[in-house]
């Protein structure tokens, strides 16, 4: 320390030499000038480049994350509105065939209740046709029987009385 | 004048150097006496004895001697960092710079100068390389080598340095700044490897410089402000019954900067190298191995990677501080304007 301290006061450290300053004047300038040329100019402008580069491809960036975002959002609302029409279709579809069901039901059942009604107004009239044919036949097979008794016995007192009974019993029958 | 202020310093400063003398001889002659003995064991009885002894000695020895020997020591040093006619490669020989003389100034080729031109021709290549490197890649290319390693230096300079202290119109100031950081910086480190020497450590170097910025801050200055704006930079906004203290201090502030910035460089450069020195002169002086390897060596080599650090750092700070005189110098009534637009939409 103390060394230093003499070479320090003792001059020559501080002196002032005109030609090194030219020099370094010289030398710096020259050094800057070509340097600013052949290496800070590019690297600068490189630099501001590569910057602007980053710049652009983050916006980039930001702008597709912000398209992507809207064209989920819009497929996530296609897909809601397809399920609720989905949905609505199922539902209008039952109830269509739930009508149909029903109607095809209830036609399904007058049709048998008419057809019941025809077949027994059929069966009705078969049976009065029947009744008549037995009537007409009754009376013929009374009327021959009636030939044999004739034929057999011609005591025309007890057979008037023979007859009456059996047109009274047969009306009574009737009715 | 200079002898006289030697004989001062020397009558104040003999009583220690004698006792650092005499502490010598004592140790030298212990180390004689005892050269058969383990030298560890040797070490702490003449560490614990010599004080004592040095008062004897102080009083019965003769004071020329020592003196003359301590100045010897003090010569090395002082022509080692100091500006010298020769490039002295020891002990292949030297060679003698030409003197140039030009209209009764001294123009030589020093050692300084060389060293600025072997910096100034690292520096051209190392920029050539890094140009051609970077010009060679595409915009998505990631460069390599030594383009990378200066294209990262110069995004700190242009980010950390400029951008963050001048402001806007920072980019006028890129090359410079860029360029003052990368001169220093091989400058620095050109004394730091053998038969080099630190041209930095030079105050004609570091003044130089300081008046690049200077320059560069006045000029940018008064470009930014206009003359009227300038003048008003001065008044520093106070008062006008204060402007006569205000403006004095304002225009010693303009000059103490740059000072400021060649005492910084300078002194650092110089220091690393003096202490280094010193140290590695602590062993002659004391002529003792054991101190050479206990403390000169280890030491020496702790100040060489401090100064290491310290050429980096240096390198920066004037660096730094150029751009931070410019922001000052420019920026600063642009603030002022900025406020008052800001109150005059209140």
């Amino acid at each position: 320390m103390l060394t230093s301290g003499i070479i320090l006061l003792s001059g020559g450290l501080l002196n002032p030499n005109p030609g090194l300053i030219f020099w370094t004047a010289v030398t710096f300038v020259i050094v800057l000038v070509i340097l600013k040329k052949i290496a800070w100019g590019p690297i600068v402008s490189m630099l501001e480049e590569r910057e602007k580069g980053i710049q652009s491809a983050i916006d980039r960036a930001h702008t597709a994350k912000e398209e992507a975002e809207s064209i989920l959002k819009k497929n996530r609302e296609m897909l809601a509105k397809a399920d609720a029409e989905a949905d609505r279709i199922i539902r209008e579809g039952k109830e269509y065939a739930d009508k149909v069901r029903t109607e095809l039901t209830e036609k399904a059942q007058a049709e048998s209740q008419k057809m019941i009604a025809a077949a027994k107004e059929e069966i009705e009239q078969e049976k009065r046709r029947a009744l008549d044919v037995l009537r007409n036949e009754v009376a013929d097979m009374a009327v021959k029987g009636a030939e044999k008794i004739i034929r057999t016995s011609l005591d025309a007192e007890r057979q008037k009385a023979v007859v009456n009974d059996m047109i009274r019993e047969m009306a009574a029958k009737r009715n | 004048m200079r002898v006289k202020a030697n004989a001062k310093i020397l009558a104040l400063i003999v009583p220690v150097l004698l006792g650092l003398n005499s502490l010598s001889g004592v140790n030298s002659a212990y180390a004689e006496t005892q050269a058969h003995e383990s030298l560890p064991a040797a070490a702490a009885p003449a560490a614990v004895h010599a004080p004592a002894e040095a008062h004897d000695a102080h009083g019965t020895e003769a004071a020329g001697a020592h003196g003359s020997h301590e100045e010897k020591a003090g010569d090395v040093i002082m022509h080692h960092v100091q500006d010298s006619n020769v490039l002295a490669f020891e002990p292949f020989g030297e060679i003698v710079l030409p003197h140039i003389e030009v209209a009764g100034y001294d123009l030589s080729i020093t050692k300084h100068v060389v060293m600025m031109w072997i910096a100034a021709v690292i520096l051209l290549l190392v920029g050539a390389a890094a140009g051609a490197g970077i010009k060679k890649i595409s915009i998505r290319q990631a460069p390599s080598g030594i383009a990378n390693v200066i294209e990262a230096l110069v995004d700190f300079i242009r980010l950390d340095v400029a951008k963050s202290n001048i402001g806007h119109g920072y980019e006028k100031h890129l090359p410079y700044l860029i360029t003052v950081f990368f001169f220093i910086l091989v400058c620095n480190l050109l004394g730091l490897i053998p038969y080099g020497a630190t041209a930095t450590g030079n105050i004609n170097v570091t003044l130089t410089l300081s008046i690049f910025t200077f320059l560069i801050t006045q000029i940018a200055a008064f470009k930014e402000l206009g003359v009227g704006g300038y003048v008003k930079h001065l008044t520093a906004g106070t008062h006008w019954s204060l402007w006569i203290i205000m403006i004095p201090i304002e225009i010693i502030g303009q000059f103490t900067k740059p000072f400021a910035l060649t005492i910084r460089l300078f002194a650092n450069m110089t220091a690393g190298h003096i202490i280094i020195l010193s140290l590695i002169f602590i062993s002659f002086i004391l002529k003792s191995y054991i101190v050479a390897a206990a403390v000169s060596v280890p030491f020496a080599i702790f100040i060489y990677l401090l100064e290491l650090f310290v050429a980096f750092l240096q390198a920066f700070v004037f660096t730094m501080l150029s751009a931070l005189f410019i922001g000052l110098a420019t920026a600063h009534e642009e603030h002022d304007s900025h406020e008052l637009e800001a109150s005059g939409h209140h």
